[in-house]
This record gives C-alpha cells, structure tokens and sequence, in this order.
C-alpha cells in the first residue's frame, strides 16, 4: 500500500468513528460543539500521532507478552503531557472538554492503532498511519459537532447561522441528541455502502 | 448517611453513567446482544469499579497528593507533589488490578470465573473505570472522603448495569422487528439509547439537595 494510501484510508474507508465504531464515548460526549470537537480531536491526533511512531520504534525490544502494559504507559505519558499543556495554554477549553482529557488513555483508537498497526509497521508508515487516523477522527466530530451546534443552538462557533426565526432542537445539545445523531449517521453510512455495492 | 444516599441517586439516576456521562459507550453497544452476557459483564463492571475507587482512592490520597497524610510526608518530611503522574498511575493500578482478580478467581472459584471470565480483560479499556476513578476527585463539588468514593464506585457500576440490561432487553425483542437494512445492529441500537436517554432525562428534574 503506498504512503497516501496509508493516509487516506482512515479518512473514510476506515474512518475510526463511522466505520469501526471505535472511541465512541469522547465522540458522543464533546461533539455538542465545534469548538470542542476541534479541540478533542487535535488532542487524540497528537496522542495517536505520538504513541504510533515511539511504539513503532519500540517493537523489535518489546516482549510480545507485556506489549499491553508498555503501549499503555507510552500512551498515558503523551496524554498526561496534552493535558498539563492544554491547562496551561487553553483553560477554557480544558475545562469543557474535563474529564475526556485523561480519557484519551483508554480510547480505543490509540490503543488500537498500537496494537494492529505501529506494533509491526515501520516508522514513517506508522506516523502516516496516526496521522489519518487521527485526522479522521477529528473530522467525524467535526461533522456531529456541525449539525448538533447549528440544529441545536443556531450558531457555528458562537455566532448566530440561522437567526432568531430559527426555533434551536435544543434535544440536539443534551445528552440524547449525541445518540440520535450518531445512530442517525452510522445509519447514512451503510445506507450508502449497502447503495454502492448494488 | 444522607449524603451517601444523594451520591448513589446521583450515580444511578440523574448522571447515568451510560446516558449522561457517555462513559463506558464500547461495552455498552458490544456487549447488550444478549441479556445474560449483560447481567454478567454488569456484575463484573461493579465488582472492578468498587475495588478501582477503592484502591485510586488510596493511591491518591497517600502516595500522589502533597497533603500531611502522604506516605512521603511522613517518611521525609517533604511535601512531593506527585499529582501530575495521577493518569498513568491510574491506568496502570486499574489495568494491573483488573489482572489480579482475573487470576484470583480462576484459582478460588472456576463457576464465577467460567462466567464473568471473558469480561474482565473488556473491563481494562472501559473508560467507566478510569472516569469513576478520575470522578471521585474531579467531580463538580468537592473530591470524596474514602467511604464516599466507595459508594460512588458501587452504585456507577448499578446504573451502569441498569442501562445495559435496559438495553439487552429490548435487543432481544428487537430481534424480531423489521427494522430498515441500513439500521441494522449498531446504528439502531443507538437511535434506541438516545430514546433511553430522553427518559433518562427527566430524573435531571430530581431536586435532592
């Protein structure tokens, strides 16, 4: 497979959220804005970017039986380092993206990314690899975030799209509306995977 | 008694773990095929999360935070602040721990291991482990004392067994429903936690303080 392949694939084809169904709790809980999925899904890429090249470099040294353990404390070092540096430098952001931060640890595209892919590819492909994935991520909270903001408050990034006729679903910004949207679309995906193969 | 009280109505009703915190979404969908791998993965989510609050508490009163009852203080006479370390040495204590009784109940009882077995090693990247954990400090008001960290442990891992046996439940009649091809299996299954969630919703009326 080559180098943009790679990259590409954990756009769509691969897309961690719409097609693996995997980190599913961050995506739910702070795709309520834009602000917030920009911001969780820079984190997560910077983490999986991060783990996937030092776990690359790591794999010929690990011993298969404890490979678990060390993936975990690479992962949790690089979280712990986004965490102090976003308190640092993005309070606001920080504090509404709370405990997700340290969650970052057990998302299971990190982990998994480690484990199928760093765990036996080489460097560069491995940062390819984080960086599509990561990227990929980012963009399927972009779009939850884009239709839960704009349908359940009006606005995009705080400002005002639809203006004041515009009667906000504010179900789309309580808990139940990351449900309904995200089933709505993972139901969209297959929809046109299943239109496609005919 | 009364505040233990307002901490479990709180864990199990109005922030629901599954329904309001989004914490613990993987397990939640993965394993409510069926209802009893629900009840069995939601015993082995309440034994891990009381013993998980149960030992980070300990952690992180006496070995991570710069307080007069830290073990370092004691030794030394120096306050460490060890704080910064807390993700890693929750995950690792929560991973490690998790191993533990895996390997503690296959030795004392096969019967509970042969059913709760293949769900311990699911529980480690449970992120409603490292969030009741995380939560007993973090939480909104002010951190827990020991037994109060205790209690929220218990009764997280009670609602969330309610909402996946919930779930598990109505899976298994959904079996029967024509439901549309594209819905089938993941994406129905949460257009039907959001629907939960809304009913979910009301206990937030509850005023209990």
């Amino acid at each position: 497979m080559s180098l943009f392949n790679e990259f590409s694939k954990g756009l769509y084809e691969k897309n961690p959220v719409f097609r693996l169904a995997l980190g599913l709790c961050p995506t739910l809980a702070v795709s309520n804005s834009i602000e917030n999925a920009i911001g969780m899904g820079l984190a997560a890429t910077f983490v999986l970017v991060c783990s996937n090249v030092i776990v690359s470099m790591m794999r010929k040294a690990v011993p298969n039986k404890i490979r678990i353990p060390i993936y975990i404390v690479v992962i949790a070092t690089f979280v712990t380092i986004v965490d102090l540096v976003l308190e640092a430098t993005r309070y606001e952001l920080h504090k509404s993206l709370g405990l997700f931060i340290p969650l970052i640890v057990v998302n299971c595209i990190i982990l998994g990314r480690a484990e199928a892919f760093a765990g036996k590819n080489g460097v560069v492909r491995s940062f390819v690899d984080g960086l599509g994935m990561g990227i990929g991520f980012t963009l399927a909270l972009l779009v939850l975030g884009f239709v839960r903001e704009l349908l359940g408050d009006g606005k995009l990034i705080g400002i005002s799209i639809l203006g004041e006729a515009f009667k906000p679903v504010l179900l789309l910004i309580l808990p139940p509306g990351a449900f309904l949207t995200l089933g709505i679309f993972l139901g969209l995906f297959n929809w046109i995977d299943i239109k496609r193969s005919k | 008694m009364e505040k233990l009280l307002i901490i479990a109505i709180g864990a199990i009703f109005i922030s629901n773990f599954v329904f309001s915190r989004f914490l613990g979404i993987c397990p939640y969908i993965g394993v409510s095929k069926s209802l009893d791998s629900a009840i069995g993965m939601g015993m082995a989510v309440i034994f891990v999360m009381t013993l998980a609050s149960t030992v980070t508490w300990l952690i992180n009163t006496y070995f991570l935070q710069p307080t007069e009852s830290n073990l370092f203080y004691i030794l030394f006479a120096e306050k460490i602040d060890l704080s910064y370390l807390r993700t890693i040495a929750f995950i690792l204590v929560i991973a490690s721990l998790v191993q533990f009784v895996e390997m503690v109940i296959q030795k004392v009882s096969p019967t509970l291991y042969s059913s709760l077995g293949i769900y311990l090693p699911l529980i480690t990247t449970n992120c409603a482990i490292l969030g009741v954990a995380i939560l007993n400090f973090d939480n909104i008001d002010r951190p827990y004392n020991f037994i109060e960290s205790i209690v929220h442990g218990f009764t997280a891992g009670i609602g969330f067994t309610l909402a996946l046996v919930l779930m598990a439940g109505i899976r298994e009649k959904l079996e029967m429903a024509p439901v549309p091809r594209p819905l089938q299996g993941i994406p129905i299954a949460f257009i039907m936690a959001g629907l939960m969630a809304i009913a979910f919703l009301g206990f937030s009326g509850l005023s209990i303080d």
